[in-house]
């Protein structure tokens, strides 16, 4: 089938695919999941899943594929959809991307494919991002994967670091026959899957469904193993027999702002305060044994504007603070967050502080946090990222009562694996240099993307620096050249 | 999963534990530490690592009975297995030739300073040992650092073994018989370490301590074990543990250590009571079984 040329398989004719809404993804109620982990979004039943892929105006340049980062055919698989053929759409999404139910999840739509989808022009975009969810969570309900038959090459691959750049590079590799093992620092698999983005967002099951199906295909998994400490890429490389390095190691290190009063007790990082309650199930104390603080009927505030400080606030209101808040330097318009998550947090009560920067957190006298002091701010003129750069206003200050602080004000470049891996080119900011095309590094078969490349970004961004590394890998292992 | 292949007491509350890890083995250097996590629910803790055979493949640590997880770890015994053991962590001790290192462990810190010590010896320094410990039973490895020392002083809090004190006495006198001194390397408890920065501060003597903050992940993702260095946060995980004694900022360092104070303790009352109820339940069966055998 080769639905450029041949006759659609929407019935619909042009004109009436508009007039469909955007069919709504089913959720918990606001005031119920605010109070749960259990995920937010339902997800779409078959009969609105076709109905919304109706909507679909099968364009001949389809925008929505050339502005994801993997290039998803979303155009064909749509069209199965409709066809019914829900496995067959599964399929050609998988051939471009191994994390389906993770990037259904957690993909900023609005800034890819939705982003420039046609129907945008109109009305609202197609829903890509739940029609893709829904395929993988049918494909994985039928528990019908199709196990690509290759032959092997004898190559072997190292992968560092089980984020979505890495699995991602490690699903591509294994079918094509290479051997892949994936070394992973933290004792669970999935990196910032796992460890940063919470279960109501994009439960742990989905993470662990993927990972198995990778092992089903081949992949080797081995935890507790710090790459850079643990065992160097020149080790893996010579004492290893490893043909080729991919380095994926995410962000690394969080910042903090520098004020006054960071270090007293209830000013976490947001990887921490994540980490505690997503990896180390820290809010089940003390069946599981790591603590965290207790949030029921205390105040607290994410400072920053991303994904992670969302995902941060969201789980203290569900933990039970009393006052949940979102302190941001700048307005709506500049929020990095995705629109969905703006949109659900608001809904669940999320106290939205904009134009407002803490200057000093505040202690009881004891090293307890009690309030963070504020000040208002206004938009100046753009600053090097473009955005309009905040500004304080004079006399605005004024004092909000906390007993916690979440800093989610992003990252720095962990500097282990650079700083034992000889001739590793990194950029001014520790980063690791990498073509983006080939994401090859300065040194010969080692190859890095992801946010070790990039700087804090995205799951999907990260994706497509592993898809393109698994194909300049491919390349690499098969001609030698370099 | 990671093989105990010998568990022993060295001391009250102090056990020994060599464990099969290879990979950990052969890139170990004194210094450095390991994150381990015993079971599923367990919490990550950061661990003393005393010494590693590179050719066996397995690593020796060091564990003090204090909250539950250590309690639960001198609990195992040889044959039982650890869920995780990740290391070799931080950036190792830097081992050069300076001339007179005096090295000082306090109490189970003592296991970390060993290796050192022996390092230091190697490269070439004369080193000077001192051990304090609360009281007899508890200074460790005093043999071990005799033969790696020039010299071995050791002080008990409690005077039941040498000389009463603690090891800033020592080092004082040393410093006051004119002992030339290149370099001193304190590990053992922050208000050891604290005493030791303010001694050698004032006698401009270089010095470095050995951090063990909170700590979670052990990579630098997590930012718990942030500590201010000259007034710069730093994280001991990756640029430490060991940093310039004058210029850590102790006060802090001991009051984000005690954040979860009510919870270890907490943590620690609830596994107690439940060993002490299963050592009664299995006492009970015992009491019971020999009854019925008394009865035949």
């Amino acid at each position: 089938m080769s639905p450029t040329t041949n006759k659609s398989l929407n019935p619909l004719p042009m004109k009436e695919r508009m007039k469909v809404p955007r069919q709504l993804m089913p959720e918990q109620p606001a005031d119920e999941r605010n109070k749960n982990f259990t995920e937010v979004n339902l997800g779409y039943s078959p009969e609105l899943a076709r109905q919304e892929a109706l909507r679909c105006l099968e364009c001949a340049k389809p925008t929505c594929t050339d502005n994801c980062p993997v290039g998803v055919k979303v155009k064909e698989f749509v069209e199965l959809i409709v066809a019914g053929d829900f496995l067959g759409a599964a399929a050609k999404i998988r051939e471009d991307n191994v994390l389906p139910a993770v990037t259904g999840r957690v993909c900023p739509q609005e800034d890819h494919c939705e982003g420039k989808c046609l129907l945008s022009k109109k009305v609202k975009p197609l829903g890509i991002g739940y029609l893709e969810r829904f395929v993988a969570d049918y494909e994985q309900r039928m528990g019908t994967h199709v196990l690509p038959n290759v032959p092997p090459t004898g190559k072997k691959v190292a992968v560092v670091g089980s984020g979505p750049s890495g699995l991602t590079v490690a699903g591509d590799l294994i079918q094509k026959g290479h051997k892949v093992r994936v070394f992973e620092a933290l004792h669970e698999l999935g990196g910032v899957l796992v460890y940063g983005i919470p279960e109501f967002r994009l439960p742990k099951q989905i993470i662990r469904e993927q990972l198995d199906y990778m092992r089903e295909m081949g992949v080797e998994f081995e935890t507790d193993v710090v790459v850079g400490r643990t065992v160097t890429i020149d080790e893996l490389i010579h004492e290893e027999g490893f043909d080729a390095v991919y380095i994926g190691t995410g962000a690394g290190l969080p910042q903090f702002m520098g004020i006054p009063g960071e270090h007293f007790n209830g000013v976490y990082s947001a990887n921490e305060f994540l980490t505690r309650i997503n990896l180390m199930k820290a809010y089940k104390f003390p069946t599981y044994d790591e603590p965290m603080v207790d949030l029921h009927g205390k105040d607290v505030a994410v400072i920053g504007g991303g994904n992670t400080a969302l995902d941060a606030i969201r789980s203290a209101l569900r933990l039970g603070a009393r006052k949940a808040y979102v302190i941001y330097r700048r307005s709506d318009a500049e929020m990095p967050a995705r629109a969905e998550e703006v949109h659900h947090a608001r809904q669940e009560g999320i106290d939205f502080q904009m134009l407002t920067a803490p200057v000093e957190f505040l202690s009881d006298g004891k090293g307890w946090l009690t309030a963070a002091r504020c000040v208002r701010m206004e938009l100046g003129e753009p600053d090097s990222s473009g955005r309009r750069r905040p500004v304080p206003r004079k006399g605005s200050e004024f004092d909000l009562p906390l007993s916690v602080a979440i800093m989610a004000i992003g990252t720095t470049a962990n500097p282990i694996v650079q700083s034992t891996t000889p001739g590793l080119g990194t950029d001014k900011r520790g980063y690791i240099q990498a073509d983006s095309e080939t994401q090859r590094t300065t040194r010969p078969g080692v190859f890095a993307g992801g946010d070790i490349v990039t700087g804090a970004a995205t799951v999907i961004l990260a994706m497509g620096a592993g898809r393109r590394a698994a194909k300049s890998i491919h390349d690499y292992l098969t001609d030698r050249q370099w | 999963m990671f093989k105990i292949t010998h568990a022993q007491f060295i001391a009250p509350g102090i056990k020994r534990f060599v464990l099969e890890a290879p990979r950990i083995a052969r890139k170990q250097k004194p210094g450095q530490f390991v994150i381990l996590r015993i079971y599923e629910e367990g919490e990550r803790i950061p661990v003393t690592i005393e010494n590693s055979d590179p050719e066996r493949g397995t690593v020796s640590i060091v564990v003090q009975s204090i909250g539950k997880t250590t309690h639960l770890l001198n609990s195992l015994n040889t044959g039982d297995q650890i869920l995780d053991v990740v290391g070799p962590l931080g950036k190792p001790s830097e081992i050069e030739k300076v001339g007179t290192v005096v090295v000082i462990g306090g109490g189970v810190g003592t296991a970390m300073a060993y290796p050192s010590a022996a390092a230091f010896k190697r490269a070439g320094n004369r080193v000077i040992s001192i051990v304090g410990a609360r009281t007899k039973e508890l200074v460790i490895l005093e043999q071990e650092l005799r033969a790696v020392s020039d010299a071995v002083m050791i002080t008990t809090d409690d005077g039941t073994y040498a000389d009463k004190g603690f090891v800033t006495d020592k080092l004082r006198q040393l410093i006051q018989n004119g002992t030339r001194i290149d370099l001193v390397l304190a590990i053992g408890p922050i208000v050891m370490m604290r005493a030791v920065a303010e001694l050698t501060r004032k006698e401009n003597i270089h010095t470095v301590v050995s951090l063990n903050p909170i700590m979670i992940d052990g990579t630098g993702m997590c930012g718990g074990c942030r500590v201010p260095i000259d007034g710069k946060s730093e994280f001991a995980c990756v640029d430490g543990p060991e940093f310039d004694a004058h210029k850590v900022n102790f006060e802090v360092l001991v009051q984000r250590n005690s954040m979860y104070r009510d919870a270890e303790q907490r943590s620690l009352a609830e596994y107690q009571r439940a060993t002490a109820e299963k050592a009664a339940a299995h006492q009970a069966e015992e009491s019971f079984a020999i009854a019925l055998r008394g009865e035949r």
